[in-house]
């Protein structure tokens, strides 16, 4: 894609990958075998966001989510869904970890282990918009917890 | 040079006048800033500026108090405010001119005072889908606290509040009409003196939410016949933490105390207090003395300037916004009513307000994308959230080509 933007940053944060997965989001559907799930909501901008999850063991053999939000939050959640099938409850809470620190600039000096989720790391110069891509890691994570809650970003 | 001294013809003088509001002269993000989002504040002319600065530098003190010179300056500034306000607004007297917060202070204030004074389980609060939520929330509030109930007239798809629909929802339980003067999401312009009309036939007072009315026309609460009438000082061009209730005397008089405290009372013991005489029964506390000058400098301002004519300009640019957006494929306006102000929500297909809403901040221009504190409204179009460009009267044509050229790049950004 020719982004023909004069912005470095923009073209940064709507890069091919994420524009791609905003538009067509993977594993985008409900998951009737779930065994968590949780919702998710970012009351100021109105993204909402269910992840569905079927754990195996403390494995991850299946993950889904629906809703709806900016290209932000859907890519996010999309390809949270790709990077955590397969893994283990330990690893997904680690690779959370360290998202939330790429997406908010804490730390951008190694981001070979967060393969296609280092994407997200031109979001640092947008902190107005790093609660978007975390969105769906924090209904993961209660998802994960068992919590039946809604989650908020506030 | 300001353009009180310059402007002399009908010429409205847009170079001029944007020279008097300083923050218009900025680079965001190594671009000239393009500010779209006066529903949400208006930036300040200097006169506004000027006037704030000088209570602090020269004239800081208590009102209403002291026998010194200064408290004597603050407490004329601070009743010269009032007086400007009630010109403004063309009321009878500076007792109809209550100093609040805000228009959500203004209206919580008769929601308080006059809703609970009134209201038996039963009574009904008449509001529109249009409302923002500073107008739906405090009657729910006093709806969950009395037994009231909330009654909501439908709009059109337009953002039109369909007239008839409000007449047949008045009767004998109205306790009291609440709407908005212009909708902030919408723009809307409500013909609230036909519902003042409908509303008075059957004893019903009015209550106008006259926050995004106020910058943008001229408003003669005696011409309305309105009984409430709310606004915001920083949507008019002066300070914000400062706004106006003004209510006929007649109510206010009957109306209890809002709160308790300093100023609002005659003489106290512990055994009887006597209350105040409008308006300060309802300004207890030390008051928001530097707002009110700003706020009687910013309506000074816009009258020198001529409320009409720059109504005129701002109905010339919404004018050519929406032929220009209009011709964008792809893009819906939201609100599309034949009376409407300068207010141009829209929604792009496929792309979410959102990423709209930063791509245009990388381009220097400032809009609001959200809900507008309006969920119902967002709602009623089947929209979560919508792109919205406010104008004011310093706003130019090339800032709305500005605004364009910028959408047509978002698209493309999110070109399939």
């Amino acid at each position: 894609m020719n982004l023909n933007l004069d912005d470095a940053e923009v073209a940064e944060l709507y890069q091919e990958l994420i524009v791609d997965h905003s538009r067509r989001p993977r594993n985008f559907r409900r998951l009737e075998r779930a065994t968590h799930h949780a919702e998710g909501f970012n009351p100021l901008c109105g993204d909402k966001v269910t992840v569905y999850l079927e754990l195996e063991k403390d494995i991850v053999r299946e993950v889904t989510f629906e809703g709806e939000g900016c290209a932000i939050s859907k890519a996010s959640a999309s390809l949270m869904t790709e990077s955590i099938k397969g893994r283990s409850r330990t690893e997904v809470t680690r690779l959370f970890s360290r998202f939330r620190d790429v997406a908010s600039g804490v730390n951008n000096a190694d981001l070979a282990d967060l393969g296609k989720l280092a994407a997200f790391s031109g979001l640092r110069g947008f902190p107005t918009r790093v609660k978007c891509a975390t969105l769906a890691w924090h209904t993961l994570h209660a998802a994960l917890d068992k919590t039946t809650s809604i989650v908020s970003t506030e | 040079m300001s353009a009180l001294r310059v402007l002399k013809s009908t010429e409205f003088d847009l170079v001029t006048i944007r020279r008097d509001f300083p923050a218009l002269h900025q680079k965001v993000h190594g671009k000239p800033l393009v500010y779209l989002d006066n529903a949400a504040t208006t930036q300040k002319p200097s006169a506004v500026i000027e006037a704030v600065d000088r209570f602090y530098r020269f004239d800081c003190s208590n009102v209403h108090r002291a026998v010194h010179a200064l408290s004597d300056r603050a407490t004329m500034a601070y009743e010269n405010a009032r007086t400007t306000v009630k010109q403004f607004i063309n009321a009878r007297s500076e007792r109809e001119i209550i100093f609040v917060r805000g228009a959500t202070e203004g209206i919580n204030l008769v929601m308080n005072s006059y809703g609970r004074m009134r209201t038996v389980p039963g009574s009904e609060i008449l509001i529109s889908t249009l409302e923002h939520h500073s107008n739906i929330v405090p009657w729910q509030l006093l709806a969950e606290q009395t037994g009231a109930r909330l009654i909501v007239v439908p709009i059109r798809d337009t953002g039109e509040v369909i007239l008839e629909e409000f007449e047949r929802r008045l009767g004998s339980n109205t306790l009291l009409v609440a709407v908005a003067h212009v909708s902030n999401a919408l723009g809307t312009v409500v013909p609230v003196k036909e519902i003042i009309k409908m509303a008075h036939a059957r004893e019903v007072p009015v209550l106008l939410d006259g926050a995004q009315a106020i910058p943008h026309m001229r408003v003669d609460v005696q011409d309305l016949e309105c009984d409430f009438y709310a606004f915001s000082g920083h949507k008019v061009f002066g300070p914000t933490g400062i706004g106006v209730l003004y209510g006929r005397e007649q109510l206010l008089e009957g109306m209890p105390p809002y709160q308790g405290g300093g100023d609002m009372i005659r003489s106290v013991t512990f055994e009887k207090t006597i209350y105040n005489e409008l308006p300060y029964k309802f300004e207890a506390g030390t008051p928001h003395i530097a707002g009110a000058i700003g706020l009687g400098a910013a309506l000074q301002y816009i009258s020198q300037i001529g409320i009409d004519r720059a109504a005129a300009h701002e109905r010339k640019l919404l004018g050519y916004a929406t032929d220009l957006l209009s011709t964008i494929p792809g893009l819906r306006l939201i609100g599309t009513a034949r009376e409407k102000v300068g207010v141009l929500s829209f929604v792009l297909d496929g792309i979410h307000p959102h990423d709209v809403g930063t791509i245009l901040d990388r381009n220097g221009i400032a809009v609001r994308t959200g809900h507008h504190c309006a969920q119902p409204v967002m709602e009623r179009f089947g929209v979560p959230a919508t792109t919205r460009a406010s104008l004011a009267f310093y706003n130019s044509k090339a800032e709305m080509d500005a605004l364009a050229n910028s959408i047509r790049r978002v698209q493309k950004l999110f070109a399939a």
